[in-house]
């Protein structure tokens, strides 16, 4: 890591116990100036926890969260330099826009003036400016989403945090939303904190991801990394889709993996840290990196028979039995495969890979 | 028979408004003996001549309304001017129920808060404790009431045996002890609407206000308070309107000094001292009273439900 890079927000050893039931087993992750970071896992995985907690709204029963340096664990919620942007968004509905977004700049000591006219600036930010006198109620949840941002942003915190915020729009609004938080967050430089079970979501915004499950953080990356080398089995299933076979490592030389998996075919894909010779551990492997051809590659390939195509728009999706038994998706983007004909079902095939597409697991 | 289906749906309508007129005649009913008529009665009686031992003479007359306004002298020829005893017993009723009102709101609006924030399933057991005193008869809580405030009451022993009064505290037979025992007597009507409102309140706005640098006051003031002002000010008339009538603990607790405008009207349907129109009379007044406090009120509250 950079030493240049300035950490906005340290969580150090982190642990959360709600009585017997620990939520959050010492999580230790740093958050870098600048950065768009997403705590990504499903329901229950302790990501919305960690953010209450750098919000203050949960306390820290083990471990400590620092912001640029200082200790932030003792701090009130109105003590902390942080803003939220709740799921359901939380607006005031008795004040209008205008007086919403006001509200943070009015309690930090803003006269009434002065933040009516940063609140304004931070309206045409959100272009929300014609809305400014209506009550909360009368605008779409997409509008009151955009309302909610601008009042979490206006008192300029150092750290912005939110919550699942897109998850009450559909899908056009939601892809729509991910584009202009991306510009906000650049356009103002402020450090964003974003928790979502949206792997998608996570791909598309993110600087950093951490990917959270059970409490703990499984792998933290850029998502780059986290798509192509993912660490373990909950990762690689968890973002994408992928193909998660079975496999003996047979011998290692050179940095390079020589493996079977079930019915006999041998692969060579890169090696690991933590996977020996003799290890029975999971591949995974991108559908997409996959290639399918009526004749065998001289690197991995794998035969089998077709059992179904699937067309999905931009791709199609095929489904194989490999000889053995394993099964097998490959998946062909419909300009790459040009004018070539489908493999109909029932005909043999072979799955043709590189030996990077596949990735070993820790399990 | 052009649009035949179009009347059959609204025969259909039809039938269901006959049916609706016919379930809501017993609320009508209900409604139309025992709160209108009675009213209708009262009005009457207003403007009728007073019978010396109880009752009336059927001659329309305004001198129920006069002797409450008008003092006409000992023997009703001299000049009228404006007698002051019963608008004095009015206002004083007023600001004794006023009292007991803020008193029900400072003790109940916590009260009110503490339960709705109670977790979830024990909140009925809060609320079902609020309620136990209140199935014991009013008339007997008073009394209880009175024996504790006594001179020689427990209250005051207490206070003597921990040293930090040196004589017993005069509370009976004063305002105060009025303005305690409508506060116990309608304590309840103030928590109930108030948890009602707390308990829909999305405490996420709370979060959100202490996220924006205000503290817990100011999100008091600015966010929890506006939201449950409703069931604030449905408390204050369910407290303040009883305390106005009251005559139970202005009688029991308050002695003769204390007298409310409830004993007053008491007083005129008792025995054979009693002067019905008069009683009727003010009546009314206080009736018009509350009624016109409902309407300032109501209009209130469409002025802010248009404003939203």
């Amino acid at each position: 890591m950079n030493d240049t890079v300035e950490i906005a927000v340290d969580v150090r050893d982190a642990i959360k116990r709600y009585g017997d039931f620990t939520a959050l087993q010492k999580i230790s992750l740093g958050i870098r100036d600048n950065e768009f970071f997403t705590l990504l896992g499903p329901s229950g995985c302790g990501k919305t926890t960690l953010l209450r907690m750098i919000a203050g709204f949960e306390d820290v029963t083990e471990g400590g969260i620092y912001l640029f340096g200082d200790e932030i664990k003792t701090l009130p919620p109105h003590k902390r330099p942080v803003n939220t942007v709740f799921q359901n968004y939380a607006l005031f509905p008795h004040m209008t826009v205008l007086e919403n977004v006001g509200f943070g700049l009015e309690m930090k000591g803003s006269s009434r003036k002065d933040a009516a006219k940063r609140a304004g600036e931070m309206l045409d930010l959100v272009q929300l400016s014609q809305f400014a006198k209506r009550k909360p109620a009368q605008l779409s949840g997409g509008q009151q989403q955009r309302v909610a941002l601008a009042r979490a942003l206006a008192p300029s915190p150092k750290v912005l945090l939110l919550d699942e915020p897109l998850s009450a729009l559909d899908l056009k609004l939601r892809k729509a939303m991910q584009i202009e938080l991306k510009h906000i967050q650049r356009e103002t430089g402020i450090t964003f904190i974003f928790v979502t079970h949206d792997q998608e979501e996570a791909l598309t915004m993110s600087d950093r991801i951490a990917v959270m499950s059970a409490g703990e953080l499984q792998q933290l990356g850029a998502p780059r990394d986290i798509y192509e080398h993912p660490r373990n089995m909950f990762v690689a299933d968890f973002i994408g889709d992928t193909n998660l076979l079975e496999v003996s490592v047979d011998k290692i030389t050179d940095g390079r993996a020589q493996c079977h998996i079930g019915g006999g075919h041998e692969l060579i894909c890169d090696a690991v840290d933590g996977v020996s010779v003799g290890a029975s551990v999971h591949l995974s492997v991108r559908p997409e990196r996959l290639v399918l051809s009526d004749q065998a590659s001289d690197g991995n390939s794998l035969k089998g028979t077709v059992t179904e195509n699937i067309y999905i728009g931009t791709d199609i999706s095929t489904m194989l039995d490999l000889e053995g038994g394993p099964k097998i998706t490959v998946r062909t983007s419909n300009t790459e495969r040009g004018n070539k004909r489908l493999i109909e079902p029932g005909s043999p095939a072979f799955v043709n890979m590189e030996a990077g597409a596949a990735r070993l697991l820790v399990d | 028979m052009a649009g035949g289906a179009a009347s059959g749906g609204s025969a259909a309508s039809d039938t269901y408004k006959e049916a609706r007129h016919w379930l809501l005649m017993p609320s009508w009913l209900v409604l139309g003996f025992f709160v209108f008529a009675p009213v209708c009665v009262m009005v009457i009686y207003s403007f009728l001549t007073k019978e010396f031992r109880g009752g009336v003479i059927w001659e329309p007359t305004l001198a129920a309304y006069d002797q409450f306004f008008f003092d006409r002298g000992l023997f009703g020829d001299s000049d009228p001017t404006l007698q002051w005893t019963y608008i004095e017993i009015f206002w004083r009723s007023i600001w004794q129920a006023g009292l007991a009102t803020i008193m029900s709101l400072l003790i109940g609006f916590p009260t009110a808060y503490f339960i709705a924030t109670r977790p979830d399933g024990t909140r009925a057991l809060w609320v079902f404790l609020i309620t136990i005193p209140y199935w014991v008869n009013l008339l007997i809580r008073t009394v209880s009431m009175k024996f504790l405030l006594r001179d020689e009451g427990p209250m005051n022993d207490a206070l003597l045996n921990i040293g930090l009064i040196g004589e017993p505290l005069q509370i009976i037979n004063t305002n105060l002890a009025v303005q305690l025992g409508l506060f116990y007597s309608y304590l309840p009507f103030m928590v109930l609407p108030i948890y009602a409102s707390i308990e829909r309140y999305n405490f996420t706005m709370s979060e959100a206000a202490a996220d924006l640098y205000a503290t817990k006051f100011t999100t008091l003031r600015r966010i929890v308070l506006p939201a449950v002002k409703p069931g604030v000010i449905a408390g204050c008339i369910l407290v303040f309107v009883p305390s106005l009538g009251a005559f139970l603990a202005p009688d029991l607790l308050g002695g003769a000094k204390n007298f409310m405008i409830g004993s007053l009207i008491e007083e005129q349907f008792k025995g054979n001292a009693g002067n019905w129109p008069f009683g009727a009379a003010a009546s009314m007044i206080l009736l018009s009273m509350v009624l016109v406090l409902l309407l300032i009120f109501a209009q209130q509250q469409r002025r802010a439900g248009a404003a939203t």
